[in-house]
């Protein structure tokens, strides 16, 4: 037991000695470790309770993924129905409940409608379900229901997209480090440390920057119009900043042209009144569109539509040939280059809704990184007095063993990219704390075995042997505790059981293996009659 | 050197004798904990009622009628104040606005903010957190079944590992520590949030850590001493183990207590509910458990009868301590 074969020390100090390595770049300054070659800048992750910034969990409204593409599968259906030399007359299209129904008005004509509508339809999943059911009821009405697969699969797409388009929009904004994860099925944290001002970002996330260009219906009657009612073909949009009476306008329900026919979009200024806008130039075809219908409709006035609101409604005066327009509409600085960034950034498939926040001011999160630092050195310097004057000689082996723990935890937590957050210090304190328990264990043993008078050696090969089957034991079931706490806990508690896993395993090893290694060097090299424990 | 012993050499103190008198004040201590838990209730923090949270922090410190008032005049709802931590510092919790979501928590944020900022200026938001209803609905549901799942697995662990009565004695005694815990949170009116799951995490595995110290030992002097009757065998294990269990709980709360005193505000509460749960594991380590195991009637025989299985029984029977041939 107390024979160490020279590769088995190799096996103990190559480790421990690895670890300690990679925990030397936490403790240095940022340029220095942005020097070390990229494997060796093996660092802690300060989490955003210490760094400071923000957190935060935006949820996408499934249903509102299955109303939009209830509305886009009305539309094709409509347009296929009405493509080519055979049209087919169908009555209102009902959405109601969550599927489309609507009659076809020549009975003999049903089977060819479903005929047309079917090929709309898309597999979805691996299981061969279509993402909608088509059905015939009551011999004329054919109904269009999307099946959960479809569903799912729709909303699993806008995730990505969605997903892909706030990491460009972060981007942007110039942040540093930003962590953005799909989380479940319809959730996205996003994490960006050290930001000075979460506003802004939230602002940003929240707007779905969906733009079109719209023209406006000059002939509705502005009495109806501003009771919500709009002629045939045409729609009520809110104008909150219209210049000419109730914040409502009434456009053509056709598209011009749309925010994805955008190649960049920039903050700028207006060449009269230096308000603030924003330049956009559109791609090839974009531009094609929006010259030709600027010439055609010079003139007469056309709306700039963002989420479904109008920013502003100015007149065609001459057409627009250039592939480049501008965007104005009561912008401050900030806002316009805002929306700017939205553009490029591309419009969300999907509206996301913050539903949890958590901001920690740069000041608290030094404040805590200080405290916890504090609190730590007294806690090992605590500890390392007490086990010195329990246990003397074999105290002293048990901190040394501490001391190289807490390095190697930060070192294996440098090596796995984990984060220290401020209940991963309390985890840390609580370690150092539990580390020495396995010593403890030893030692007490230790004490009784040379109380029923067993020689010294003996003594303490008992002492190892029987404690650290019960130190295996207890460990265990202290892992079983820290491995549930991160499969479930979010956050903090998260952040805790990292350091508490973590420590578990590094202490076994630190606490039984190495101390062994040195009461053992110690025993073969004084060959003790007598020890003091 | 003369060397700290915190407890004496071989001690014999009769803790299965006292078991009675220790389950009266135990059960006695649980019902007014649980009790307390649903009388007074717990100060949920916003991660569990969902809500707003914001900790400002003032140049001087505020007279705490003011700040009231200006929250008060926010119209946004009810809101409470608390000092934290230092003078300077002040925690305002506000109800979530019913629509709008996120547009609408910063809304508040940032009128709180200037309304603030009027009235005193310098004042910093050091922290806030927006939680809405959905979402702190999971996380207490996670919370209450991350504790549950993690006093069961270990419960379901001990019971496959040793006999049943372990299992058991194992799981009534950690329940008592979940419970105390309610109990401490519940009369101190500390904010009771996610961090505090994590602190009742630990305490469990912390609890279980000491359990299974005393448990392995009680087996393994079964094996040794098969005749040896049972509350004497678990008066020797416990007091066999006594001086490892003393002084592991000072260590671990000397740890903690310099948390507590220089970790900042922030981890307070969850240093104190843990010093709080060590006390209580420990007691309930050895008054608890150890001498359910007897109420649960757990004899040498159960043990033999799982201990040839494994077999590592002892060849020898023995009716008193061993001597192994060692000289005294």
């Amino acid at each position: 037991m107390l024979n160490f074969p020279r590769w088995a020390v190799a096996g103990i100090l190559l480790p421990l000695l690895i670890g300690i390595f990679c925990s030397v770049p936490s403790f240095m300054p940022d340029s220095a470790v942005e020097k070390l070659p990229k494997f060796m800048q093996t660092r802690v992750n300060l989490g955003l309770d210490l760094s400071g910034g923000s957190h935060l969990l935006l949820e996408a409204s499934t249903q509102d993924v299955a109303k939009q593409r209830l509305t886009n599968m009305e539309e094709q259906v409509r347009a296929e129905l009405r493509r080519g030399d055979t049209k087919i007359a169908i009555g209102d299209i009902s959405s109601r409940d969550g599927k489309l129904s609507f009659m076809v008005r020549n009975p003999s004509e049903v089977d060819a409608a479903v005929e047309r509508i079917r090929p709309l339809t898309q597999g979805a999943g691996l299981t061969g379900q279509r993402d909608f059911n088509v059905e015939v009821v009551n011999s004329s009405t054919i109904v269009i229901t999307p099946t959960q697969a479809g569903i799912d699969n729709a909303v699993k797409g806008a995730m990505e997209v969605a997903t892909e388009v706030i990491r460009k929009r972060i981007d942007e904004m110039g942040t540093r480090e930003p962590t953005i994860q799909q989380q479940g099925d319809n959730r996205i944290v996003v994490q960006v440390p050290g930001l000075q001002n979460p506003k802004a970002l939230k602002d940003l996330l929240g707007q779905t920057a969906k733009l079109e260009f719209k023209l406006v219906d000059i002939n509705a009657n502005p009495a109806e119009v501003a009771q919500g009612r709009a002629p045939v073909g045409s729609e009520v949009l809110p104008y909150p900043g219209n210049p000419a009476g109730p914040p409502v306008i009434a456009v053509y329900r056709q598209v011009m042209v749309s925010g994805e026919d955008l190649t960049d979009a920039q903050q700028g200024y207006d060449q009269r009144g230096n308000a603030p806008i924003v330049n956009i130039r559109f791609n090839g075809a974009g531009g094609r569109k929006f010259g030709q219908v600027t010439s055609q409709n010079v003139n007469r006035p056309f709306a700039i539509i963002l989420d479904g609101k109008v920013l502003s409604a100015p007149n065609i005066n001459e057409p627009i040939l250039g592939g480049s327009a501008q965007i104005s509409g009561n912008f401050t600085v900030e806002s316009a280059n805002q929306l700017a960034i939205a553009l490029r950034s591309g419009k969300l498939p999907v509206a996301l809704t913050v539903v949890e926040e958590r901001t920690v001011g740069p000041q608290l999160g030094a404040d805590s990184i200080k405290a916890g630092l504090t609190a730590s050195i007294i806690a090992v310097v605590a500890v390392a007095a007490f086990m010195f004057v329990s246990y003397g000689r074999f105290g002293v082996y048990a901190n040394i063993a501490v001391a190289i723990n807490v390095l190697v935890i930060l070192g294996v937590m440098g090596i796995l990219g984990a984060t220290l957050t401020l209940p991963g210090i309390a985890g840390f304190v609580l370690t150092i704390g539990t580390a020495v328990d396995a010593n403890v264990l030893i030692y007490e043993r230790i004490r009784e075995e040379r109380r029923r008078g067993r020689g010294v050696v003996q003594a303490i090969e008992h002492g190892y042997k029987e404690a650290s089957r019960t130190i295996f034991e207890a460990n265990v079931t202290h892992a079983i505790a820290g491995g549930i706490m991160l499969a479930l806990g979010s956050g903090p508690v998260k952040g805790f059981a990292i350091v508490l896993l973590i420590g578990i395993a590094t202490s076994v090893f630190t606490a039984v293996t190495f101390t062994r290694l040195l009461v053992s060097r110690w025993v073969r090299a004084k060959r003790p009659t007598e020890i003091h424990i | 050197m003369k060397l700290l012993k915190l407890v004496p050499d071989n001690t014999n103190i009769g803790f299965v004798k006292l078991r009675h008198w220790a389950f009266g004040l135990t059960a006695l201590l649980t019902v007014l904990a649980v009790g307390a838990t649903f009388y007074k209730g717990l100060n949920l923090g916003v991660d569990f009622v969902g809500g707003l949270m914001i900790e400002a922090r003032f140049q001087q410190p505020p007279p705490i009628d003011k700040v009231r008032g200006v929250v008060d005049r926010l119209g946004v709802g009810d809101g409470s104040l608390q000092q934290f931590g230092d003078p300077k510092t002040v925690q305002i919790r506000l109800p979530l606005p019913e629509q709008g979501g996120a547009g609408a928590a910063n809304a508040i944020v940032e009128k709180a903010r200037k309304a603030l900022m009027a009235d005193f200026p310098g004042v910093v938001f050091s922290r806030y957190d927006t939680v809405s209803g959905k979402v702190s609905g999971e996380l207490i549901q996670n919370g209450v079944l991350a504790v549950m799942l993690a006093v069961v697995g270990i419960a379901i662990f001990s019971w496959f590992r040793y006999e049943w009565q372990f299992g058991i004695s194992t799981f009534v005694a950690i329940m008592h520590d979940v419970l105390m815990t309610l109990g401490f949170f519940a009369i101190t009116q500390l904010e009771f949030d996610l961090t505090t799951v994590a602190a009742v995490l630990t305490i469990v595995g912390y609890s279980i850590n000491d359990k299974m110290v005393i448990d392995d030992r009680i087996r393994e002097n079964m094996r040794k001493y098969r005749k040896m009757d049972m509350k004497a065998l678990i008066d020797l294990s416990v007091n066999e183990t006594l001086p490892r269990t003393v002084m592991t709980s000072v260590t671990v709360l000397l740890a903690l207590g310099a948390l507590l005193l220089l970790g900042g505000h922030v981890l307070r509460g969850f240093t104190a509910a843990m010093m709080l749960g060590i006390i209580v594991g420990t007691y309930s380590s050895v008054y608890v458990s150890s001498s359910l195991l007897i109420s649960l009637g757990l004899s040498p025989a159960t043990a033999e009868k799982k201990a040839s299985k494994t077999n590592i029984a002892a060849q020898a029977e023995r009716t008193g301590p061993r001597d192994d041939g060692a000289r005294p």
